[in-house]
């Protein structure tokens, strides 16, 4: 593999290798040879990108959709990262802490302390790359609180700060790209950008004697022309983000049809956790067109209630007993905790997050719900107009631009929407490579990081320490490989013929895939969506089964030019799969943790704590699960907690190896 | 024909220069008619040479101060007599020039008329009928680069407009005198101030040009406050459009005797 | 809320591509609530299966559903449908400036290209990462232009290049002067852009006829706080003989 950049492969744009005897002699397909190809261009998959490229690697950034447009846009609260601006007691030690109580425990914990450790060196890093964070007086980067962080932590730009990530970083490949430019003559010698460009499969070498399957490239179409391109490349960053498409409500954008999972699943690499699913209790349900769209808690902390369509507060209804002393028993009382919260128990609205999701999920159920499928969420008769503009301008607007909804006048319709993947790809902690060589992935497609709950502001430091690591650790994994590992031209053609089958006749007399994707949707959104039964999920299996069929027969017609129900009959097998994932995974827990709740069995469950649930493709479009021990925290991260917090998480046994036992008094824990 | 309906470009082929289907052709017409008949009232008024001053209350027209012609009465001459009285120098030729250059090269009046009377472009997404376009890149206009200096010379007329403002209340004949045109004076005064401050020349001048806003605590308050200015400097060109003309025409109304000054003091 | 109605509404979109298109008409369903992105999602779903068009988060967040909705240049996302008369046709046609792809799609690789010739940031070569820093007033003018979501409705506006494709070759279009505003404000930048936004990237083109701010769905005030004082600053450099005086005088007794 070249390590300088004077010997690096040119592009070539050729015909494809002969394909004898197949239909398609005449298709050609445009060919290109890369060091690292990252696939996704969202905060990952650009940091991975700029990692490999200042590695010396020659490397490609593939996206979906143009460049810049990432999903990450959408993140709005901030980046954590414990630098102590604003409360100078943080470190990466409370960090850590916070991060593997989120996840209960399930994390793994190497990610999560790589995580926490070098957050604020990528945060910082930004800022030479141009970002401009909000400041504090003695002219450092502004924290902010967040559930679930101990300290002031997140590193932010206003609630935009998604989209200054992105622009940040996509202004450093430019940067790289003008460095390229006076030292070569062509911007595009190092790092280039496909974008607009899907990745259909990933190609790896055959298996010869002793010697492990290596990754060797990539196939996939550009999306406005329908020409194909083959990537030939000793190693793959994946940074596709979620799966969020597979549910009807949610606040995912169409990208998000877990490709990476599925790319990696096919390609012999395994998933985990994918039965934690992040659902926010209050997303838009109404308009149409804002479906999904987040509403932030802070409507509720301020006086917003939910009533149902009798116009009932029906979350008094929905305290479990282990809150009935924390909150209020009547509407009187609640209403008194605003003014009064030290005298007064607050109002069951602001139970935690799964607990109103649970509740407004049984009030739609009991057929009490809103008329397009969610509850009321009303401030307009709980507060003056003039006090919600001041208090929650930035809810008015996405109101009042977005749907027309004066919510100083009108209820607000919400109901859960799919936020967040934990699950993902089971990868190596240090360098993010999955289990087949030379496969890498960071950001939400990775699993691990987060275990079974996501805190708010992890996904975006997540993304640059994990996306740098993968690039990093691609660029070294290219250097260790010998010859490079070769594509086999039947794969290929496999390839081509699997991404035109849509057209072929084989598929004539099959389904719209539009409709396929509603069922899928509904399916997931119903059956094994955020309160979970067993009797619901088995049923959802079954009509899995039933939609792998339909998927593989889904027909489109016209041409290959940005042709949008091609591209969903292609992308609808990866819903499936990972569909098929969160399902059964969703089916062998028998807990409720984190992004995931069992009606049937509501407790979490320190057995399954160090479980694992591991899924692994059985061709196209079936899955297997296995289960897998998680390895055992390291010594003195363990003894970053007191004894007391870790029984409530781990079963007897496992906590022999903390310092409590060993009589000593510690220091770092609080 | 513009590229926009230009095929050859591998844009979308559409014919029409426009498909915007509200009344886009309004503000611009409503622009042109507006300062075509402004400039057409200042011509004649500036060239008139009478009118001009009410010698019982001392009041002057801003379209003759500072009145500089030996053809002046000698009592609005605040600043002596210099310019010979000829009947095309208009007798406060020594401002009205720069008046002129200083609204011209306005950032705001050269949008207003870049659309109403260029047509570059008429409004938005409506295709402009020029073959050519280079902007301000080329003689004559790359002078509107020279704005700051006309801001400048401006900065001193206002003063000067001021100055007559004030001087007014002073009645020729002695003692304190107020009328309404005392009162139309000094609000069209504030309106200069108001659009010659909210300039963006002035905006950059007092603080836009520096990175470090934070080491230039002075600075920045003027910055600050002129930007808040800013954000209104077209009100304030029309504003102060009409308030000159309606002050110039009041001044000549009460001059000429067509009206008596509504007198409050004096 | 309102019971939901629907009608059948009058739409009209651009079909074709880069050699020929027309304006096709489509009697479409209109619910309550809807944007102009909707419906064009519901003619993909129903009667025009292969209708291109790009979009991605329906949030007015990412900028990719730029479109002109009766000729002005709009998010389709943002513009809601309630906006029109229930007779009123809607017509929906591609960005005029770029080249077509197909239908509603652009090729945007215009902006790219500018995007590339404006010189990246550069950072202070005396402070390591960590050591920055900078003041919020300070900030808060870039911070403005950093809130662009890169639409490009600005640089399909301007009628700089709208109306005469030669020019896109010299002119880098309000997004990209905007670019250089919010680099030459920016406290730690160590770059000299002033001169370069005059004479390499099109500063002079811009006649400040103010169309970029009106299309802005971001409410950038491009034209007051970026392109403007970006001028004034170049005629500091440039045009204003007391300022270069200044300046000189003052390296001279700084040296």
């Amino acid at each position: 593999m070249s390590e300088s950049t004077g010997s690096v492969r040119a592009d070539v744009t050729q015909g494809a290798a002969p394909h004898t005897g197949e239909a398609h002699t005449d298709e050609n397909i445009e060919q290109h040879d890369y060091d690292v190809v990252v696939i996704g261009a969202g905060g990952a998959g650009l940091r991975a990108a700029i990692e490999a490229r200042l590695q010396g690697k020659r490397t490609a950034i593939i996206s979906k959709s143009l460049f810049g447009k990432a999903h990450t846009v959408m993140a709005e609260g901030g980046c954590a990262a414990s630098m102590g601006n604003a409360n100078p007691n943080d470190n990466w030690q409370v960090h850590y802490r916070d991060t593997m109580r989120g996840g209960k425990f399930l994390n793994n914990w190497r990610m999560a302390e790589l995580h926490a450790k070098e957050a604020p060196d990528r945060v910082w890093e930004l800022e030479t790359y141009g970002a401009l964070f909000d400041r504090l007086p003695d002219g450092t980067i502004s924290q902010r609180n967040f559930g679930g962080h101990t300290y002031p932590r997140l590193a932010h730009v206003g609630d935009r700060t998604g989209l200054e990530l992105i622009r940040t970083l996509q202004q450093k490949v430019v940067s790289l790209q003008q460095e390229d430019f006076k030292a070569t003559g062509d911007y595009e010698s190092h790092i280039r950008v496909f974008h607009e460009c899907t990745i259909t499969e990933l190609f790896k070498t055959r298996q010869e004697g002793d010697s492990t399957a290596k990754i060797a490239g990539c196939f996939g179409y550009f999306r406005d022309n329908g020409r194909f391109v083959r990537f030939d490349a000793p190693a793959i960053v994946l940074a596709t983000g979620g799966v969020g498409k597979s549910y009807s409500v949610t606040s995912n954008s169409w990208e998000y049809t877990g490709d990476g999972h599925a790319l990696a699943l096919r390609a012999g690499a395994t998933l985990i956790n994918m039965e934690f699913l992040q659902f926010h209790p209050t997303g838009m349900v109404w308009p149409p067109s804002v479906k999904g769209i987040l509403v932030t808690e802070s409507v509720r902390g301020d006086g917003g209630v939910l009533r149902n369509s009798d116009g009932k507060r029906f979350m008094f209804e929905y305290v479990p007993d282990v809150f009935k002393d924390q909150y209020a028993t009547t509407e009187e009382e609640g209403d008194r905790w605003y003014e009064d919260a030290d005298n007064n128990r607050r109002p069951p609205e602001l139970l935690p997050r799964d607990e109103v999701a649970r509740a407004i999920n049984s009030e739609v159920k009991a057929g009490r719900g809103s008329p397009h499928g969610g509850v009321f969420l009303d401030i307009a008769s709980r507060l003056k107009p003039e006090q919600i503009l001041k208090r929650l301008p930035s809810m008015h607007h996405q109101f009042k631009e977005l749907a027309d909804v004066d919510i100083t006048k009108e209820p607000m319709e919400v109901g859960p929407t799919c936020h967040y993947v934990m699950g993902g790809v089971e990868v190596d902690p240090d360098t993010a490579m999955s289990i087949v060589p030379g496969l890498f992935a960071a950001g939400e497609v990775a699993g691990g990081m987060h275990g079974s709950n996501r805190l708010g502001g992890n996904s975006l430091s997540d993304l640059l320490v994990f996306g740098r690591r993968s690039g990093l650790h691609a660029a070294q994994y290219v250097d260790s490989l010998g010859a490079a590992p070769a594509i086999a031209e039947a794969d290929v053609s496999a390839a081509l013929d699997r991404a035109l089958l849509p057209f072929s006749t084989a598929t004539d007399g099959g389904e719209n895939p539009f409709q396929v994707q509603q069922e899928l949707q509904k399916t997931m959104h119903e059956l094994v969506g955020i309160i979970r039964k067993e009797d619901e999920m088995e049923m959802a299996l079954k009509k899995l089964e039933d939609i792998a069929t339909r998927t593989r027969t889904v027909s489109v017609s016209g041409h290959r030019e940005f042709n949008p129900g091609w591209h969903l009959a292609l992308d609808l097998r990866n819903m499936l799969l990972v569909s098929l994932c969160v399902g059964k995974a969703a089916l062998e827990r028998q807990e409720s943790r984190g992004g995931h709740t069992r009606d049937d069995f509501p407790v979490m469950d320190s057995d399954w704590r160090h479980l694992l649930l591991v899924c692994s493709a059985l061709g196209e479009d079936n899955v297997e699960l296995t289960r897998k021990e998680q390895i055992a925290m390291r010594p003195e991260l363990f003894d970053l907690f007191e004894l007391d917090e870790l029984k409530k998480y781990y079963t007897g046994e496992e906590l022999g190896g903390h310092r409590a036992d060993h009589g000593s008094a510690g220091e770092g824990a609080s | 024909m513009s590229s926009t309906t230009d095929a050859s470009t591998g844009r979308a082929q559409i014919a029409a220069r426009t498909l915007r289907t509200d009344r886009w052709w309004l503000p611009p017409l409503a622009n042109a008619v507006g300062l075509a008949a402004w400039v057409a009232y200042a011509t004649v008024r500036a060239f008139m040479q009478d009118y001009y001053y009410v010698p019982e209350y001392g009041y002057l027209t801003p379209f003759y101060s500072p009145c500089v012609s030996t053809g002046c009465v000698p009592e609005a001459s605040h600043f002596g007599q210099i310019l010979p009285d000829v009947w095309w120098l208009p007798y406060a030729a020594i401002s009205l020039p720069f008046l002129l250059l200083f609204r011209l090269t306005c950032y705001y009046y050269r949008k207003a008329y870049y659309r109403a009377f260029w047509l570059s472009p008429p409004a938005c997404a409506v295709a402009e009928p020029h073959k050519k376009y280079s902007g301000e890149t080329r003689f004559p206009l790359i002078m509107q680069n020279l704005h700051r200096y006309f801001f400048y010379i401006a900065g001193l007329i206002t003063l000067i407009n001021l100055y007559d403002a004030i001087e007014a209340f002073f009645k020729p004949g002695g003692g304190f005198g107020l009328g309404l045109g005392n009162i139309i004076l000094l609000v069209n005064v504030v309106l200069l101030f108001a659009y010659t401050l909210s300039c963006h020349s002035c905006r950059s001048g007092v603080g836009g040009r520096i990175n470090h806003f934070s080491r230039h605590p002075v600075r920045y308050k003027m910055w600050t406050f002129v930007t808040k200015l800013n954000t209104r400097h077209m009100q304030f060109a029309w504003a102060t459009l009409a308030s000159l003309a309606i002050t110039d025409f009041y001044i000549m109304a009460v001059s000429a005797g067509w009206i008596t000054d509504l007198r409050i003091v004096g | 809320m309102a019971e939901s109605t629907s009608h059948l509404h009058h739409f009209k979109v651009w079909r074709g591509d880069d050699e020929k298109g027309e304006i096709v008409d489509y009697p479409v369903e209109v619910n309550e609530g809807e944007v102009v992105l909707d419906i064009i999602h519901r003619l993909q779903a129903t009667e025009a299966n292969d209708l291109a068009v790009r979009w991605n988060c329906k949030a007015g967040k990412c900028g990719s559903c730029s479109a002109e909705i009766n000729g002005r240049p709009s998010l389709m996302c943002m513009t809601r449908m309630n906006t029109f008369a229930d007779d009123e046709p809607v017509t929906v046609t591609p960005l005029r400036t770029f080249p077509v792809i197909r239908d509603l799609v652009t090729d945007v690789s215009f902006n790219y290209t500018k995007a590339r010739e404006i010189p990246s940031f550069e950072p202070p070569k005396d402070l390591a990462p960590g050591e920055y820093r900078m003041q919020q007033v300070d900030v808060e003018r870039s911070q403005e232009f950093r809130k662009c979501i890169e639409c490009f409705l600005c640089q399909n506006t301007c009628h700089v290049v709208r109306d005469h494709e030669e020019n896109k070759e010299n002119f880098a279009g309000p997004r990209y002067l905007m670019r250089i505003a919010e680099l030459d404000m920016h406290p730690l930048d160590a770059a000299d852009r002033q001169l370069d936004a005059q004479d390499e990237h099109g500063l002079g083109m811009c006649n400040i006829t103010k169309c970029c701010t009106e299309v802005c769905p971001e409410h950038i005030k491009i034209t007051d706080n970026a392109l403007i004082p970006m001028k004034e600053r170049v005629v500091d450099r440039k045009y204003d003989p007391l300022v270069w005086l200044g300046s000189k005088i003052f390296k001279r007794s700084g040296a």
